[in-house]
């Protein structure tokens, strides 16, 4: 049998907007993947730390208070710094369209906006994780 | 209110009805869907008729406005007498950039003020404190200091202006500097009005606010309601949160039931701490959502109302009628605007609002139509109050009281909504109130259930959302979008540099000092804080003392 796609839900920052990282979480869960919800009041030192912990191939990082910018880009640094760098990063939250291009330069592979079916982002995932 | 053979007659005529007229359609045209229900699960008939309000009593069921059970409403006269308040949540980047907003509000016939803090401020952090790195004038205001606070108000006589303030966990250190500001401006803590939310416990569940543990927390709200009473009469001391619940993902009814119940908790405490009821319970107000499906989110304002004043009268032996009402604020649904074609939301805003005003609501924030894109921009905020504005003044609905009652529809959607209230409510009281539900994760489960079931609903098309999941459009985003000045993080932390440059060292230390043996002794709270803000203390030091005493809340996650 094939092993279960690990894959970490995490809200960076103060943000406490988590309807959408748990709906997301459980959606990912019931396509068949392991999923690890971290809760709220996330650093992007937490969370590369638990994702490093936790083994898990995909980070997806939820923030919906304007802090993407700050929080994301680190995450992927600091999995890069630990050697983790074949961790597949993606976000979500109210992100502007013009700030998705500095975040995908920065390593985030892919950015869900509002209204984004969760087929697509477990194709994405799928397709992404080798 | 039917006679039983006038019900007879009518349970004749239907079923007559259903045996000819309706059947000869249903056996040509199917209806669209098997089955028709609320958001909440309650199914929805066909049609309503007065047989199935069989044990409605007027008197005891709805009474007149004004009188208990208050379902008509609060007041006797309502909108004839005066409109709700038109009350736009807003603030974003500094200080200064927010007290223009405020102005530009009022200007545009605003009738009262809504400070949106940010999550720094909320969380009781100093704009300098690197927990804050990225989050300074995100989603509100910053506010390190009194300092901050007075150029909120720069100009604004908070005689003349209510103010509403969304913040819980550090409630007690922002009023404090409110009643601050006041004492500069000339103006007497008895004659400000306004409201802070100071609702902690939905915060556990649903917002994410919190600092302090449970008990340091409750205590730190029955202080506010205990030092208000005596200070600030007027002012609304929390106002209990069904919002959030709801933008989490509850259903109707979760949102009202677990809103009472949480109001159960703090009426409770405030009981614990030795005060009286009806001298603390007049000031409790409530702030609700105002969702898509328009007869039920009607039927909820009414129902919550009356199951309400049935707390405070019988559980609670309240004896004054203000001690019964349940005044609310309403904001409409914010999980309900699309980023995609989002001049839609505008229509959805209206609807929402307009069974806001049917429900008899206080005051309303009604969302802009770009809210799942960014912060509102000017323009659309202009266009969310104007909406208000037509409610108000141009479609009629506010020239007669509680126009819905007696709609068989509407009267027997309050009674099911009121009776999965109590069922909530009987479930919550067993697993020992709100604050012992809420650490066993128990609401907390049946909102994520919820918001589950209604994303599966949308993702199956089940549920329509109008651009979303049809009639959708190639779309260009929108360029009008509000942007926060990047560089407000580095002025707020500049400012803050300077202001404790500025201070009275000697004063903050001592001030602190006595707040934080005042925490360790169990005093109330409250006068502390306000000499500690008088000094310019900044709210982080204060809530780092508080911190200090009483510990943080861990998370419970719940998934």
């Amino acid at each position: 049998m094939e092993k279960p796609i690990r894959v970490l839900i995490a809200k960076a920052g103060l943000d406490g907007h988590d309807r959408g990282a748990k709906v997301i979480a459980q959606s990912l869960r019931d396509a068949g993947m392991e999923v690890i919800y971290t809760g709220l009041r996330q650093t992007p030192e937490q969370i590369a730390e638990a994702a490093i912990q936790e083994d898990v191939q995909v980070v997806g990082i939820s923030s919906l208070s304007g802090a993407h910018m700050h929080l994301f880009p680190p995450v992927v640094e600091l999995l890069r710094e630990k050697g983790a760098g074949d961790i597949l990063v993606i976000g979500g939250g109210v992100i502007p369209e013009e700030d998705i291009p500095y975040l995908k330069e920065a390593g985030i592979a892919e950015v869900f906006t509002p209204g984004t079916s969760t087929k697509e982002i477990i194709k994405f995932i799928k397709e992404h994780v080798n | 209110m039917y006679d039983k053979e006038k019900l007879e007659r009518v349970r004749k005529v239907k079923s007559d009805w259903e045996e000819t007229t309706l059947k000869k359609t249903l056996d040509r045209f199917p209806e669209r869907k098997e089955k028709f229900e609320t958001d909440s699960g309650i199914p929805i008939e066909r049609v309503y008729t007065p047989d199935m309000l069989e044990d409605f009593d007027y008197e005891r069921d709805l009474g007149m406005p004004g009188e208990y059970p208050y379902t008509r409403g609060v007041q006797p006269t309502m909108y004839r007498g005066r409109f709700w308040t038109m009350r736009q949540y807003a603030g974003f980047g500094t200080a200064e950039e927010t007290n223009e907003r405020f102005k530009y509000l009022l200007e545009q016939g605003q009738t009262g003020l809504s400070v949106a803090f940010d999550l720094p401020t909320q969380i009781g952090y100093d704009s300098d404190h690197t927990l804050a790195r990225g989050e300074v004038g995100k989603v509100g205001v910053a506010i390190d200091s009194l300092k901050d606070m007075e150029i909120l108000f720069e100009g604004i006589p908070l005689d003349k202006v209510s103010t509403s303030m969304t913040i819980n966990a550090p409630a007690a250190v922002i009023l404090a500097m409110y009643i601050a500001v006041a004492e500069k401006q000339g103006v007497s803590p008895d004659k400000l009005s306004g409201t802070i939310q100071n609702d902690i416990l939905k915060e556990y569940v649903a917002r994410g606010t919190y600092i302090f543990p449970p008990e340091p927390s409750m205590k730190l709200i029955t202080d506010i309601f205990d030092y208000c009473a005596k200070n600030v009469p007027n002012w609304n001391t929390i106002s209990i949160s069904g919002y959030h619940i709801r933008e989490a993902g509850a259903t109707a009814a979760q949102e009202i039931a677990f809103t009472l119940a949480n109001g159960i908790a703090y009426v409770q405490a405030a009981l614990d701490a030795g005060l009286d009821v009806d001298q603390f319970a007049p000031r409790l107000s409530f702030f609700f959502n105002a969702h898509l499906n328009f007869f039920e989110e009607i039927a909820k304002f009414r129902a919550a109302r009356r199951v309400w004043a049935k707390i405070m009268k019988e559980r609670f032996g309240a004896k004054k009628d203000k001690s019964m009402k349940l005044r609310f604020h309403t904001q409409t649904a914010g999980v309900t605007l699309t980023a995609q074609q989002p001049d839609v939301n505008i229509m959805r805003v209206a609807f929402q609002a307009l069974s806001a005003v049917l429900g008899g609501t206080q005051s309303l924030h009604t969302n802009s139509k770009d809210e799942a894109l960014a912060l509102p921009s000017e323009h659309a905020v202009l266009i969310a109050l104007r909406t208000q504005q037509v409610i108000a003044h141009e479609i009629g609905v506010t020239d007669t009281i509680d126009p819905l009652a007696g709609s068989y529809y509407v009267e027997k959607l309050t009674n099911d909504l009121e009776e999965k209230v109590w069922e909530y409510i009987e479930k919550i009281d067993q697993l020992g109130g709100a604050p012992k539900a809420i650490e066993k994760g128990f609401m907390q489960k049946e909102i994520q259930e919820s918001a589950y079931r209604y994303l599966q609903q949308v993702e199956s098309g089940e549920k329509v959302v109008i651009g979303v999941n049809k009639y959708r459009i190639k779309e260009e985003t929108p360029t009008d979008l509000l942007k926060v000045d990047p560089a407000v993080m580095e002025r707020q932390c500049k400012k803050l540099e300077s202001l404790r440059q500025e201070r009275n060292p000697q004063r903050v230390a001592e001030t602190l000092q006595e707040l934080r043996n005042a925490a360790q002794s169990g005093d109330n709270l409250m006068p502390y804080i306000l000499d500690a803000v008088k000094a310019y203390a900044t709210l982080g030091e204060i809530c780092g003392i508080l911190r200090e005493v009483y510990g943080e809340y861990q998370q419970q996650v719940v998934l």
